[in-house]
């Protein structure tokens, strides 16, 4: 199954995301940001890094980029699309995914492992795992604060929403759980229709045991099995 | 014409560099500092001859993209 990974001048994280989702059998492709033709994609994977140079807000242009609309469309069309990292900060400036993603809490660029606990198997980055499950995955922003007015928010939690949120190794979720002061400790939610998921920590760098950690194999394994096919 | 588009942080969405900046001046002895607010000041400089029009584009252009209206809310005033 094809999959489209855009990328957007400044992204930097399309090589180690086309490796892991080659690793898993899709057939990932790297689309330049001004294409607007993504036929055949079954799904979209917008990767990490920093486009635009993250200049005016972090993915605020990249979501006026040409090969947003078809994004757009096709996250519309149910297909499934996800958001890591940057890619999450743009699909919530496209508002494909409600919120923001601010400054962390101690203004510190974070780079390290970090542990997230599933919360929600409803959404096409999380349908393979367990409830409660808990992964080691490296977290490598500057802004990975999640952020929503009230009614947003309330509506992710009631609506099961929040797929992962940041934890301690055996699963318990607390403030010193949270590395970046993301409200709730919300590292990745999903959409209504759960087509659409984004999350700030990076499965494509916890694809194989030679990278410390093969936890983020189970996210991108959903991610692959909600792939359908795309009519000729 | 220019118009200054001034950008700040809606109350409740979460302003570390706020946060930071207040201690930093509580440390320094200014023990009266309740609160900082970051904002941005963004300065458009528009060709054309009516301002009237020239405002409400720019206002167009903070709703579309100057702003993102999740966590930031815009003003816009001409500069004579």
């Amino acid at each position: 199954m094809r999959v489209a990974v855009v990328v957007f001048p400044g992204s930097n994280c399309e090589h180690d995301v086309v490796h892991a989702m080659s690793l898993l059998g899709a057939e990932p492709e790297v689309v330049w940001h001004r294409d607007t033709d993504l036929t055949g994609a079954a799904g979209v994977v917008l990767p990490g890094g920093f486009a635009h140079g993250d200049y005016l807000r972090t993915g605020a242009i990249a979501r006026f980029s040409p090969v947003m609309a078809e994004v757009e469309r096709l996250a519309t069309a149910g297909r499934p699309v996800l958001g890591i990292c940057n890619g999450f900060q743009i699909l919530a400036e496209a508002g494909l995914l409600p919120g923001a993603l601010v400054a962390n809490r101690d203004l510190r660029f974070i780079c390290r492992p970090v542990h997230l606990r599933v919360d929600s198997t409803a959404s096409v980055l999380t349908r393979n795992a367990i409830p409660g499950q808990v992964l080691r995955i490296p977290l490598n922003s500057y802004e990975g604060n999640y952020v929503a007015p009230a009614t947003d928010l309330s509506a992710l939690e009631d609506d099961n929403r929040v797929i992962l949120r940041y934890s301690s190794p055996d699963g318990t979720v607390a403030d010193a759980d949270n590395p970046n002061g993301s409200t709730n400790g919300i590292a990745g939610i999903t959409n209504d229709a759960g087509n659409v998921a984004g999350l700030m920590p990076h499965p494509e760098r916890a694809s194989e045991p030679i990278l410390g950690s093969s936890d983020g194999r189970i996210l991108l394994e959903s991610f692959v099995a909600s792939l359908t096919p795309v009519p000729v | 014409m220019r118009f200054v588009v001034t950008i700040q942080r809606r109350s409740g969405i979460a302003d570390p560099e706020g946060v930071a900046t207040t201690r930093a001046l509580v440390d320094l002895g200014y023990t009266e500092v309740g609160g900082v607010h970051f904002g941005r000041t963004i300065t458009v400089e528009i060709s054309g001859d009516d301002p009237g029009e020239a405002e409400r584009r720019v206002i167009e252009m903070c709703e579309r993209l100057l702003a993102n209206p999740v966590i930031e809310d815009y003003r816009v005033e001409m500069q004579s």
